[in-house]
């Protein structure tokens, strides 16, 4: 049929490899003026029962009044691994007032296009409706970065100036799809409202939803019932907002999820309730984490090294972290601390912060030590080295101070190990 | 009708960011020709790091890549750019409002770096000789175009230097003092002396096998000349090659020897500190190996790891450009593929790193 000349139909049959974006219809809500073209869109050809069948579709070329056609294409194309395959709606500039809402048909509805008079391309255009052609290339129906969408999206502008890493995001395959088909009066503002609400500050809420872009998918009644829960525990606004900030996927755990967390602790750390919440308040990914290395961890502290409950509670509670450390760090370092250093029990307890340094550090100071004949970590007798001071401070502070050296001493025995 | 600014990616849905190859992405090499590319145009060269025992080369290497990553994406956040667009408005004053195109500048974001992710995502690193994870020492890295200066390091067949501790009175079976215990023996009878007669014979018997692997014709008087002077060496592959050994202390059961060689590994070196036990009737293992030279990369050159950052490699990647040029020159000059008539990487100078060792000129054994 003779289509007039900004019309280009293109087809796309190509097999695509790896995780790639395909553009889907548009949403059903957009206004279409006057066209009655959509009546075709619904009945979607089936070609084979595995293939999806997209539609999208593209910025079209307008004309003036007279004739008021709209280009759209169509095509039919295949996913590939429906786990990485994801469907993103083509955007639409929406603050172009002279911009028409693209419409679409199916290709196979060819009556539709009938009703429009056969347009040469040679006819000659008067020079208003020559200006109101517009000829800005499409938007690429399927893609992998959200660069090509972000200009014409509000919703990804604003995400943007707000702070949120899109580049981050649109690696998982469904975080880009939720984000386009967000609209960002209606469900986004809602939901950052009721996080400044909670107590997130405007410079935050660009690492926040960074990680938990999937907030936006939550039911805003839900987010309330489990701020109402953790406040019914007796934590704290500000310990709450503290919480989320460090915890971002805390509010996508339903209520249950978190009473059986918060009971876990409490029952196996057997820690008073005033306790369970400062550790919690602490290290809030405890609640969000997999339960299953803390149950190692803990009986790694209990059989393996030998602690006693009372130790293992007070070393918790000063160093949460150290319910999710590393199995074979922790026993590395114990095994150097207690068998090389020859440091007891008692002492390694009184300061845990041993166990959330890097062995390397705790081997190079110690060695230092012993070079300079200063490894005396027994506090009954003289020159007694403290391990927290042995670790916890810079390097400076440990050559000027506790080894009574320079560092560029230090520097040259670390050249000799 | 002008086309955007924005490059399309229309029909380029293979295209992604490559972990292995040059990764700086389609958008990034706009930008880092820009401003990022001033911390990446002096990355190029080579320098050492001090590898600490304990960890593999291909760690350490990714840590030092990390950490050059961090310094160079860490530039201060690129100015908003823009766009022309050509809307469409009414223009013109009193009724006649007759619809043009204006062009007009929109800001864009496109190329935020929260869109596109940081300009670089990896950068090429080669490393020279390797030191296996119970090694320590000198580990020259390549960064960009310096890592065919690798290649032209690894083709000058320079020698390294290496500190070798042994424990006498233990074999095991891998050498090495924490490896599966074989054998004890008594190491009394052992003397400084007998040690030092030891390592002359080995070290008598790789000077020969030094000039049978360098394809020299020692019949001419070019070739003399270099062998008095101590010159030769392969310019090939070759098994591994002592071309000085000495002991530096002795303190039964512990030793502590200088290894300058080259073509080695440092299982081999251990090997020796073994076949050194067994010359001396006893048995040895070997505690620790530790490289001190690597052509000409000397401890003093090798950053310590707190030392792993953009600026102090920078730094480094200069002090030893010049370096590294002219000794290159020497040794590959004129004449690449013909023998040297040149220095081979000055086993004993006075900037070799342990001069408090007392060490003799290789002529002299």
């Amino acid at each position: 049929m003779a289509l007039s000349a900004p019309q280009i139909p293109r087809w796309f049959n190509s097999v695509k490899l790896s995780s790639f974006i395909i553009a889907t219809q548009l949403r059903k809500h957009f206004p279409r003026p006057g066209k009655t073209l959509l009546h075709g869109f619904s009945a979607q050809p089936q070609m084979s029962s595995d293939n999806y069948f997209l539609q999208w579709g593209f910025k079209t070329y307008r004309t003036s009044s007279l004739w008021n056609s709209s280009q759209s294409t169509n095509s039919s194309r295949q996913e590939i691994g429906s786990a990485q395959g994801t469907l993103l709606p083509s955007m639409n500039e929406q603050t172009q007032k002279t911009e028409n809402i693209p419409s679409f048909d199916s290709e196979l509805s060819l009556e539709a296009l009938d009703d429009l008079p056969p347009v040469s391309p040679l006819q000659l255009v008067s020079e208003e409706e020559a200006i109101q052609i517009i000829a800005d290339p499409p938007l690429p129906p399927d893609t992998y970065t959200l660069r090509d969408y972000v200009d014409h999206s509000e919703t990804l502008q604003k995400l943007v100036l707000l702070g949120v890493d899109l580049s981050k995001i649109e690696k998982h395959p469904d975080a880009a799809n939720l984000l386009l088909r967000l609209d960002f009066e209606k469900d986004i503002k809602q939901i950052l409202m009721f996080l400044k609400d909670l107590g997130i500050e405007d410079n935050q809420l660009g690492t926040y939803l960074t990680k938990n872009y999937a907030i936006f998918s939550e039911d805003l009644e839900n987010l309330k019932t489990r701020v109402a829960y953790l406040q019914s525990k007796n934590f704290s606004k500000a310990h709450i907002a503290q919480m989320v900030r460090n915890a971002p996927f805390l509010l996508s755990f339903s209520v249950e999820r978190l009473d059986n967390r918060l009971g876990f602790f409490q029952k196996e750390l057997e820690l008073s309730v005033k306790k369970t919440r400062d550790l919690v308040v602490r290290l809030p990914r405890l609640l969000t984490g997999s339960l299953e290395p803390v149950k190692e961890n803990m009986k790694v502290y209990r059989l393996e090294l030998g602690f006693k409950r009372n130790e293992i509670q007070h070393m918790i509670t000063k160093v949460p972290k150290m319910l999710t450390a590393n199995k074979r760090k922790l026993t590395e370092t114990f095994d150097y601390v207690h068998n090389v250093m020859s440091i007891p029990h008692h002492l390694i307890v009184r300061f845990p912060q041993v166990f959330n340094t890097r062995l390397f550090k705790v081997k190079e100071r110690h060695l230092f030590l012993t070079y300079l004949g200063r490894a005396q970590y027994d506090p009954v007798k003289p020159n007694y080295i403290s391990l927290d001071k042995l670790v916890s401070v810079p390097d400076e502070i440990f050559c000027e101070e506790i080894a009574k050296a320079s560092v560029q001493d230090f520097e040259k025995f670390l050249k000799t190990l | 009708m002008a086309a955007p600014m924005v490059p399309t990616t229309f029909g380029r849905g293979t295209v992604r960011h490559f972990r292995s190859g040059a990764a700086i992405s389609p958008a990034g090499a706009a930008r880092a020709s820009g401003m990022g590319s001033r911390g990446l145009a002096r990355l190029h060269g080579l320098f050492a790091v001090y590898k600490p025992p304990g960890l593999k080369w291909k760690h350490v290497r990714d840590t030092v890549e990390l950490q050059l990553l961090k310094g160079v994406n860490a530039g201060k956040a690129p100015a908003p750019e823009q766009r022309v667009r050509f809307l469409l408005g009414p223009v013109g004053d009193g009724e006649e409002k007759a619809l043009t195109l204006t062009a007009t500048s929109v800001p864009t974001l496109t190329n935020h770096p929260l869109v596109c992710g940081p300009a670089c995502t990896s950068l090429k690193i080669g490393v020279g000789h390797r030191l296996d994870a119970q090694a320590s020492g000198v580990l020259v890295l390549g960064v960009g175009h310096g890592r065919r200066l690798l290649t032209s390091m690894y083709n000058a067949h320079l020698t390294k230097d290496y500190t070798v501790r042994g424990l006498l009175g233990k074999a095991t079976d891998d050498f090495c003092d924490e490896g599966r215990l074989v054998e004890k023996s008594t190491y009394d009878h052992v003397t400084r002396e007998k040690l030092d007669r030891i390592l002359a014979l080995i070290q008598g018997s790789h000077q020969k096998a030094l000039v049978m692997y360098s394809s020299l014709d020692l019949q001419t008087q070019e070739a003399y000349e270099m062998a008095v002077r101590g010159l030769i060496r392969p310019m090939n592959k070759s098994p591994m090659l002592v071309t000085a050994i000495q002991c530096i202390h002795f303190a039964p059961p512990e030793f502590l020897i200088q290894v300058q060689c080259m073509h080695e590994t440092q299982k081999q070196l251990r090997r020796l500190v073994h076949e050194i036990g067994l010359e001396l009737k006893t048995t040895a293992v070997c505690s620790q190996v530790r490289r001190t030279r690597d052509g000409f990369f000397t401890l003093d050159d090798a950053l310590l790891r707190t030392h792993w950052d953009l600026h102090s490699i920078e730094d480094a990647i200069q002090a030893a450009a010049p370096r590294v040029a002219a000794e290159l020159e020497r040794s590959l000059g004129p004449g690449l593929g013909t023998q040297q008539l040149q220095d081979p990487g000055r086993p004993w100078d006075s900037r070799g790193p342990s001069s408090a060792l007392g060490l003799e000129s290789c002529a002299g054994h």
